[in-house]
């Protein structure tokens, strides 16, 4: 019996670890430059122009990496949840390879949220830290991001591996929105968010296009950072098969 | 421009450690990111093809 297709082409052509690695060579530059682009600029943006707050001058500069970062971890995040349940699901090897590769830049964006907070907090709220519902469920996330990290390289098994993976990802989205709603749900020293979909920012435009410009960036040098360790694991994983032979005698 | 001097600029209204080293710190966490996997496709690319000159070598 042919099996019925639910999914658009996309998808199935998705589950290809060859034509993700011919697509994703493809997209890789044009990512890496807007990537640059913004991130530059929006730096530039952000330390030169933007105006200083009022009340915390110049350290409010630390926002537009903060923000980035924290935004970029939790996104992340979730991608390792999507990728994980579409493993399970489907048993499609290249979301675990997408599961497993975004496990150390979401690991890496956490500590950068988590450390410009810190540096940002000792002239604001006058300590490096505060056991605050947001910052814990930060570091949670941080945790969590490890506890996947450790997973994939104690699990010699390359299914089992993706499988205890997938399953913690799912466990640990309950964090994202407790990250979110922290700041309701609790007193906190954290300020509320600065981007909602529904709302316009209470900052003034000077200070939040840089900020957007920054989240922008951030995501595409995401993306390029994810497609270039995706490549790696796809190569490894395909390494016996005869696309990949191809490609290694043509280098 | 947010500032009239480049001394000024570094100094951030006094809170020129905090901003720098946040950047630096930004700065660094993008490279590794960016650097590591680079090291990896290079060493894994050149692992596999040794590895298929002794299999047909063999």
């Amino acid at each position: 019996m042919a099996e019925k297709k639910w999914m658009p082409r996309w998808f199935y052509q998705l589950a290809s670890p060859r034509w993700c690695y011919q697509i994703t060579g493809k997209l890789l530059p044009w990512f890496a430059l807007a990537a640059g682009l913004l991130l530059i600029g929006g730096s530039f943006w952000a330390l030169m122009f933007a105006p200083a707050d009022y009340q915390q001058g110049n350290s409010f500069r630390i926002i537009y990496l903060h923000v980035p970062s924290a935004i970029l971890a939790q996104s992340a995040y979730m991608l390792m949840a999507v990728a994980g349940a579409v493993g399970l699901i489907w048993k499609m090897k290249v979301a675990d390879m997408v599961l497993k590769s975004a496990a150390p830049i979401g690991a890496s964006m956490a500590v950068l949220a988590l450390a410009t907070g810190a540096i940002w907090g000792k002239p604001t709220w006058g300590s490096w830290w505060v056991w605050d519902a947001r910052l814990t469920s930060m570091l949670i996330l941080f945790f969590l991001y490890l506890g996947v990290m450790a997973l994939n390289s104690a699990i010699e098994n390359e299914s089992t591996a993706a499988q205890a993976s997938a399953v913690l990802s799912l466990v640990g989205v309950v964090n994202i929105p407790i990250i979110k709603y922290s700041v309701e749900w609790w007193n906190t020293l954290h300020q509320p968010a600065t981007f909602t979909l529904t709302e316009k920012p209470a900052m003034p435009a000077e200070m939040w296009v840089p900020l957007l410009v920054m989240v922008i960036g951030f995501y595409c040098f995401f993306a390029v950072s994810l497609m270039m360790r995706l490549r790696n694991e796809i190569v490894w994983r395909e390494r016996r098969t005869g696309w990949v032979r191809e490609l290694l005698s043509k280098q | 421009m947010s500032f009239n001097s480049f001394s000024e600029f570094l100094a951030m209204g006094g809170h020129g450690l905090y901003v720098w080293l946040s950047y630096g710190l930004g700065l660094a966490v993008i490279l590794i990111n960016l650097v590591l996997p680079r090291l990896q496709r290079n060493r894994l690319l050149a692992e596999q093809k040794r590895r298929l000159r002794r299999e047909e070598g063999a």
